[in-house]
């Protein structure tokens, strides 16, 4: 394969991960603060759907933005309210949302199915996208794409190098602590439950106005949702391994593209489906591999420490302590 | 819910109240959606009812839907009490009923009808099995989160489903989204007369229910899951082993979905179609919710559930709107129960505290 080849693989790929991306970072931030959001499926579709309308019928691209991440703030904060203040179990509240979210979705949608709206325009950067090699790989994408790449730093910047992130981490490690310290640890995680809903949300919109354009039945969306999820919990709640693991799955997805033409035996159906379980086994393996403590309680809590496992350690990392705990200055005896 | 402080007959009273809440609350909420929608409401509601049980065959249909709905219910209460998420049931459906046309598809046994069908149950229940066994053992082996590896296995037999239909399975000629060829009759489950109800996956369900409720409350086995659920940790202190239960809870669900998705092949679909599994895995943990974990609602919702299914079906036909309203309606139900069971438990909670 000649250079311009491999370029336009790599550039498919930037852009192809970065819708991926910014909901794994939306619900890294969640999850840090120790909120499960496991309605991102649901959140993308109907996020997706919202912004499509929206954008159809003002023609503006920024109100669908908007819509999209409000739809998305919305969800989070039922799930949040409903477990911080009511004690209601997160993953149950998130897998019903999800099946809801999807059904308002297409409800909604059925009638705005297969027609066209105005979509994000290409915006190549002066000077740098004539850089040769990275130039069409980094810098001849959307805005939007943009915005991916520098989100990455900026939410590792804001969770370990800023004092709101580190009151963020410690709401999600030990709620307690901090309502000894001051700090409202349940407003803590409301609020940063709400910013990341609204990161997934804005994701959805990402999808139906850039990268997958358009509304129907499928969308094309369908199943990314589980798929971030999955990174954000086995890239160990740390932004720049599950943006490592969403260019992982855009990768897949383009060979399994690429891998369609070329196998013709194999019917494309398979090829479509493909890259979810090979992404979650793959997951999977890093964390078997590295072989963490994060085990149950009759097992022994011995943590070898060989090459391998400490390279897959660096692919990991521990839960924050009080996921999906919800904390209430009340339940104390 | 412990509710030991308060008589029975206001428990009770409490409890209807809770319902009438869950219902009126859920009902605004779509009643609401559809006056956004510009739909009248009323006429939505009556082609639900007139779909779901306008007709014997309607009605039919339903009961076609409320036995595997119910089955798949039931096995996730196990899991449930051992505080598993089995999201991963939908791909033990497809396993089930992978196998069962396995064996169906076997030349030799075709002069056996009966003996065929009865080895298919036992094969799809070991397809259920050795699938939600891989998510099981993942889990206590691995300590790896049981919904994502649940959810891997899922797309991982969609896949392998997809394949076998386009692939080695396909129908004679050319492959289609309609599925593998159609069993011969002898392979399809005895119907009443010309309905096309069959009494066998009723039976079972109803089999199920009653072993279940037994296991469940009477068992040492039942008292034990629920003392690995509640406490894990208390549970092996006191001479449980936690991973038994984890994996034999999951062993039992596994085995339950297997069976339903027999049911599909042999009753419902006769052959394989790719959404074989008709998504009553998803469906049945939102009834599992719903009934607050215990097995005693589960048929009553799972025949409402159901009900709604069938009854939505003709939606678009008739009002030109979508038929996942169903869909919005059960996710509605759910989502203000699980709301109003989290209020009620801490209001009693407090007042328990204020005493």
């Amino acid at each position: 394969m000649n250079l311009t080849g491999l370029e336009s693989i790599f550039s498919s790929l930037v852009a192809g991960a970065t819708p991926i991306l910014i909901a794994a970072i939306g619900e890294t931030l969640t999850e840090k603060a120790g909120v499960i959001n496991l309605s991102l499926d649901g959140t993308i579709l109907l996020g997706a759907m919202i912004s499509f309308v929206t954008t159809y019928h003002t023609g503006s691209l920024g109100l669908g933005f908007f819509a999209g991440a409000l739809v998305g703030a919305g969800l989070a904060a039922i799930i949040a309210g409903l477990s911080l203040f009511f004690g209601a179990s997160q993953v149950a509240v998130g897998f019903v949302l999800t099946l809801l979210a999807r059904d308002l979705a297409y409800f909604f949608g059925s009638t705005y199915a297969r027609i066209s709206a105005p979509q994000i325009p290409p915006l190549p950067i002066p000077y740098l996208s004539n850089l040769p090699v990275v130039g069409p790989i980094f810098f001849n994408h959307n805005i939007l794409v943009y915005w991916g790449l520098i989100l990455i730093p900026l939410a590792t910047w804001f969770l370990y190098y800023t004092n709101a992130g580190l009151i963020l981490r410690a709401a999600g490690e030990n709620p307690k602590t901090c309502f000894s310290r001051g700090i409202n640890a349940r407003f803590q995680q409301l609020i940063y439950s709400i910013i990341g809903g609204s990161l997934v949300g804005f994701s959805g919109a990402a999808f139906a106005l850039c990268f997958k354009p358009g509304w129907g039945q499928p969308q094309g969306a369908e199943g990314t949702g589980w798929i971030v999820l999955a990174l954000v919990i086995f890239g160990g709640w740390h932004p720049v391994r599950a943006c490592l693991g969403a260019y992982l799955f855009a990768f897949l997805q383009i060979a399994s593209l690429h891998l369609q033409n070329q196998f013709e035996s194999v019917p494309a159906q398979v090829f479509q489906v493909a890259p979810f379980p090979l992404m979650i086994f793959s997951l999977l393996l890093v964390r078997l591999l590295e072989g963490d403590s994060h085990r149950n309680l009759s097992m022994s809590q011995t943590r070898s420490s060989g090459f391998w496992q400490k390279i897959f350690s660096y692919l990991t990392g521990p839960a924050p302590s009080a996921l999906g705990k919800p904390f209430s200055t009340e339940a104390d005896h | 819910m412990k509710t030991d402080t308060v008589n029975s007959a206001t428990k009770y009273r409490l409890q209807i109240k809770i319902l009438l809440f869950i219902i009126a609350l859920s009902l605004s909420f779509c009643t609401l959606l559809l006056i956004v929608a510009q739909i009248p409401p009323f006429s939505v509601y009556r082609h639900i009812l007139q779909g779901a049980f306008g007709s014997w065959n309607k009605l039919i249909q339903v009961l076609n839907v409320w036995a595997p709905l119910t089955i798949c219910a039931t096995g996730l209460v196990y899991t449930f009490r051992v505080n598993l998420w089995n999201i991963g049931i939908e791909g033990q459906v497809i396993m089930g009923a992978v196998f069962a046309t396995a064996l169906l598809r076997i030349n030799f046994l075709v002069s056996f009808p009966l003996l065929s069908l009865f080895m298919a149950m036992l094969a799809a229940i070991c397809g259920g099995c050795f699938w939600s066994c891989i998510t099981g053992y993942l889990k206590i082996k691995g300590g790896v989160n049981e919904i994502f590896v649940g959810l891997g296995m899922n797309f991982l037999s969609q896949g392998f489903l997809l394949w076998l239909i386009f692939g080695p399975w396909k129908r004679a000629g050319m492959a289609s989204m309609s599925g593998t060829e159609v069993l011969s009759t002898s392979f399809w489950l005895p119907t009443f007369f010309e309905f096309k109800l069959a009494p066998i996956g009723i039976f079972l369900a109803l089999v199920v229910i009653a072993v279940s409720l037994c296991l469940l409350q009477f068992t040492y086995f039942g008292l034990a899951l629920k003392a690995v659920g509640g406490n894990p940790a208390a549970a092996l202190v006191l001479g449980l082993q936690p991973n038994r239960y984890f994996l034999s809870a999951m062993l039992l669900c596994g085995a339950l979905a297997g069976l339903v998705g027999y049911l599909q092949v042999t009753a419902t679909y006769h052959r394989l179609i790719p959404a074989i599994s008709s998504n009553y895995g998803y469906l049945a943990i939102l009834v599992a919710m719903l009934a607050n974990y215990r097995i005693l609602p589960i048929p009553i919702i799972a025949l409402f559930f159901a009900s709604l299914n069938v009854g939505s079906i003709q939606l678009p036909m008739a009002l030109q709107i979508d038929s996942s309203f169903g869909g919005i309606i059960q996710g509605a139900l759910v989502l203000s129960a699980l709301g109003l069971y989290a209020w009620h438990s801490q209001t009693l909670q407090r007042t328990r505290r204020r005493k």
